[in-house]
């Protein structure tokens, strides 16, 4: 009787050995970063707890760059980035023997929108959005960036220079992160950019999906249109499988190597990209197509 | 124009800026109320945050608020107001002295993220204290001391020399006169202050969120060396959050905040009473 159970625990231990071992993990996950991935991170986290009620996950939110700064000196565990790491903060890590694993978690569409009211934006390229957002742009009328277009003056909203929308969006319209006019309203908080562009009938702005899926009774996303092919609309599955471009981006999260010698640490990792597909969708963002994950899940093992 | 005329424009022109000021509050109140209201239950309360509007809590960043005022008020009560005894009481009226006043008013208009920059260098690096309620309590601290310092020298200047001299006259040492005289008739005005300054530290995030308040824990803290987060962070979370119900979660919170706010000044007024009370009798 007693070799039956001992056994079938140890079939059971075979089967779900994670799980069987969260719930006596203990211990802390230091996690710091990104806003834009926060909502992510702070999902999987919450999901976590089901499974390893004993560990202690915090999330902070000193942005990507904020982040960084504690990441590369080894006081997180993991950094959420809603932008790949910069030479800078590679050499930071170097000199502080910080090794790490970059991993996607999610996609997020920049979504470039109008007015309700507005009418007559059928599409733009990306030679018309780097028109009117490059440094020094000229364009002041709706006119000036398609003749027959009124000509009405075109109030322009967007992300403050600290945030990693504005320096993707720069990169993938203007060719350089931080290219940009810097004579448009700016807000660090993206429900402000809604009501701004919502509040004015010829108005543009830019933003992440998320805030576009909210309000779509109260915005209208522009199409975007890369040469012969047709013009695409933000959307979940056209960011998904790669033709909203170029202004899909992959949002991430950055491992220290060291920490995952931590069960705990390796065990959150695990999860968070086993639980992404799902858990990214439900706060707004797009999920990565599964090879990723698996992927991702590869790289991870092998850190073992 | 008249000299009657003049007076009743004056009057008019206050009781007007006066109203303007209450029906702002008003509306402003009003509106987050309104917001809010639906969203607070006790299980707001009780929960921690989730990406779940329906589930979300305030808990740890209420215990995170507690945590760190009453740290905060335990480090910056006794030097704010002893620094002001000493200047008030004890100090040589020189140029040194007076040196040191300006500098302290000058202090206590600094922008507050400074001071999260100076307690990242000293209590985040400098002491190792890490990112805890420990750390953020003594950078809250930095930025209330010259505020206390300021309202209690106010408030000792005020009481009337008559009394220290009578004090004197019946052969009170000066600490004596100090503390059983000085201090209780100026208790009221000190109180005041320290409601202010603790008010201001309550409702301050850039500093907090420099050394280290968080915005996702889902546990409360149990000692002054855990991870904390508080409530203006966790408020600002929600409000920059892409779905409305997180903005009634925000203005749920924002509710919260007051109600602390509000039964500290009222725990103040209290004390305040009853001191004068006693000293009446």
């Amino acid at each position: 009787m007693g070799s039956i159970v001992a056994t079938f625990v140890m079939i059971l231990g075979l089967i779900t050995p994670a799980s069987a071992n969260a719930a006596k993990l203990s211990g802390t996950v230091k996690i710091d970063g990104s806003s834009t991935v926060f909502p992510v991170t702070e999902a999987v986290a919450e999901e976590f707890r089901t499974v390893a009620p004993r560990v202690r996950v915090t999330v902070g939110v000193s942005g990507t760059g904020g982040g960084f700064k504690k990441f590369t000196k080894g006081e997180t565990d993991i950094n959420d980035a809603s932008r790949p790491i910069k030479d800078k903060e590679m050499v930071l890590s170097q000199k502080n023997k910080i090794e790490y694993l970059e991993i996607a978690v999610a996609y997020d569409g920049i979504s470039v929108v109008v007015n309700k009211a507005n009418t007559f934006v059928d599409y733009l390229t990306p030679q018309e959005l780097n028109k009117i957002w490059k440094s020094g742009s000229k364009v002041k009328m709706w006119k000036d960036i398609r003749a027959s277009w009124p000509a009405e003056e075109i109030k322009l909203f967007g992300p403050g220079t600290d945030s990693g929308t504005f320096d993707y969006f720069s990169e993938a319209i203007n060719g350089k992160s931080g290219n940009s006019r810097s004579d448009y309203s700016m807000s660090e908080d993206d429900n402000m950019l809604v009501q701004g562009v919502s509040g004015n009938k010829f108005a543009l702005g830019y933003f992440g999906y998320a805030y576009y899926k909210e309000n779509k009774n109260k915005l209208k996303a522009i199409p975007i249109k890369t040469g012969s092919a047709k013009p695409v609309l933000p959307s979940e599955k056209n960011i998904n499988n790669g033709i909203y471009t170029p202004l899909s981006r992959p949002i991430f999260i950055y491992v220290n190597k060291a920490s995952l010698r931590k069960p705990e640490v390796m065990r959150f990792v695990e999860f968070y990209i086993e639980k992404a597909a799902s858990l990214v969708s439900e706060v707004g963002y797009v999920p990565l197509p599964k090879e990723k994950y698996l992927a991702s899940h590869k790289e991870l093992l092998k850190v073992k | 124009m008249t000299r009657q005329r003049k007076q009743k424009l004056f009057h008019g022109l206050c009781f007007f800026m006066t109203t303007l000021t209450v029906v702002i509050l008003a509306v402003l109140l009003t509106h987050v109320v309104m917001e809010g209201i639906e969203w607070i239950s006790f299980e707001f309360l009780d929960r921690f945050p989730s990406r779940k509007p329906h589930k979300a809590g305030i808990k740890s960043a209420l215990f995170g608020t507690l945590w760190v005022i009453s740290l905060t008020a335990f480090f910056a009560v006794p030097i704010g107001v002893a620094t002001a005894v000493y200047l008030q009481e004890y100090a040589p009226k020189n140029r040194i002295m007076e040196w040191v006043r300006i500098n302290i008013a000058n202090l206590a208009g600094m922008p507050s993220i400074i001071y999260g920059l100076l307690g990242l260098a000293i209590f985040v690096r400098f002491f190792g204290f890490e990112r805890s309620i420990l750390s953020g309590s003594l950078t809250l601290a930095l930025l209330i001391v010259p505020i206390i310092i300021i309202a209690s020298e106010g408030a000792l200047k005020s009481v009337p020399n008559s009394l220290r001299e009578a004090a004197y006259a019946m052969g009170a040492r000066k600490w004596q006169v100090v503390i059983f005289q000085v201090l209780p008739s100026a208790l009221p005005g000190i109180m005041t202050g320290i409601i202010l300054a603790i008010s201001r530290s309550v409702g301050e995030t850039a500093p907090l969120i420099i050394t280290g308040a968080l915005g996702y824990v889902a546990f409360t803290p149990e000692s002054i060396s855990d991870p904390y987060t508080v409530l203006p962070v966790q408020i600002y979370n929600w409000a920059a959050r892409p779905q409305v119900e997180f903005h009634g979660l925000a203005a749920a919170g924002i509710v919260v905040l007051l109600t602390v706010l509000l039964s500290m000044n009222l725990l103040a007024v209290i004390i305040r009473n009853k001191s004068q009370k006693t000293r009446t009798s």
